[in-house]
């Protein structure tokens, strides 16, 4: 069923351009060439974010910070086992998604820490990556309190996660 | 602010790489990440040209305009100052509506576009304008109705019932946006409470 949505989606725009008689393979090459030129003002900063994601992960930084903060969570609620999740989730979406298996791989994805680590995956998105790249393509370098602002989203889902699990599924 | 992530995140991998004596692997990832991008970007690559031809299609179709009418009563509260008929708007309810349809690959480049536009109307210069915020806030939180990867992998890992999260996820991901929004409209010392309540 959901392999519907994009080629319908698709269909729809052109089927609609052209009844309104848009010029849709003139148009569609025009854009396209717009944005041609400006993707090529994301790749410095996708080349910084994932070298340093990519050596964060590979130096095993992940499983110390997650020891060392797990006391912490414990007093919440939240599940140890999701941890790791929680802190790569903001910076690497495939980073996540490999965490993600293995937690569905050591616990059943209908536990608790299986339950909710679907939720976390479910409801939060990859901040870091989304923030260097819709400010790459612009000439901003202070971003402000983008960040501040994106992780208080994160740490909300994931706190909310733990919550509504214990609140509905349990 | 990503000037100190970046910078702390390279230095911390090196010490992290130290003490569990996987530097190694560190050297390796810091000479094959760069490759790794490439390989992103002309992913990016390919599916900006896609989307912004067929953004293009549907702007001079006015659909465009048609989603621009449905969604200005939601967001005219979040987007302040912005030209509600403006390309910049036009491209951020393109955006909106793939991520609602769980368009991952289509939200990002129509989010580009929308990015790109909003520094040709608001000319921020090197400092972030508050609608910029708003926007970026809106996509690092998630939008997404159905959550089709969690469920695929759930399906994949023997669940039961793959969709029981969806209760769980819709409260949680309205929750974690509100609050992304109203920490960045508070931090911008912008009385949101006021405009909403009536």
């Amino acid at each position: 069923m959901s392999d519907y949505v994009i080629p319908v989606f698709i269909a729809l725009i052109m089927i609609v351009g052209l009844i309104k008689r848009v010029d849709v393979f003139g148009e569609f090459t025009d854009g396209a060439k717009e944005n041609l030129r400006s993707a090529f003002e994301v790749l410095p900063a996708l080349i910084a974010l994932m070298t340093a994601i990519g050596m964060f992960k590979a130096s095993g930084g992940l499983d110390i910070i997650s020891a060392a903060i797990s006391p912490i969570t414990e007093l919440l609620g939240f599940p140890s086992e999701c941890i790791p999740l929680a802190i790569i989730r903001p910076v690497s979406g495939s980073g996540a998604l490999a965490v993600f298996e293995s937690i569905l791989t050591d616990v059943s994805p209908d536990s608790f820490p299986g339950r909710v680590a679907s939720v976390m995956v479910g409801s939060t998105e990859t901040t870091f990556y989304t923030v260097a790249v819709y400010y790459g393509i612009t000439k901003v370098k202070k971003t402000r309190h983008t960040i501040a602002s994106s992780l208080t989203a994160d740490l909300t889902g994931f706190i909310l996660s733990a919550l509504t699990v214990r609140l509905l599924l349990h | 602010m990503i000037k100190w992530i970046f910078s702390i995140m390279l230095i911390a991998s090196v010490i992290f790489g130290a003490i569990t004596g996987q530097i190694q692997q560190v050297c390796e990832a810091a000479l094959n990440s760069c490759v790794e991008a490439v390989d992103l970007f002309l992913y990016l690559l390919g599916g900006m040209c896609m989307w912004g031809g067929l953004m293009r299609i549907a702007e001079k179709a006015h659909i465009t305009d048609s989603l621009a009418a449905l969604f200005k009563p939601a967001l005219k509260h979040i987007f302040k100052g912005l030209d509600f008929n403006g390309r910049a708007f036009h491209a951020i309810c393109m955006n909106i509506t793939a991520n609602l349809l769980g368009l991952g690959n289509a939200a990002t480049p129509l989010g580009l576009e929308a990015m790109r536009r909003l520094e040709e109307e608001e000319r921020p210069g090197d400092t972030t304008s508050r609608n910029m915020i708003m926007f970026v806030v809106l996509n690092t939180a998630s939008i997404t109705i159905i959550p089709t990867t969690a469920a695929s992998m759930r399906i994949k890992h023997g669940s039961a019932e793959p969709m029981e999260i969806l209760p769980c996820v819709l409260i949680t991901s309205a929750c974690a946006l509100a609050a992304g929004l109203i920490s960045a409209a508070a931090l911008d010392g912008i009385h949101f409470r006021k405009r909403n309540g009536k």
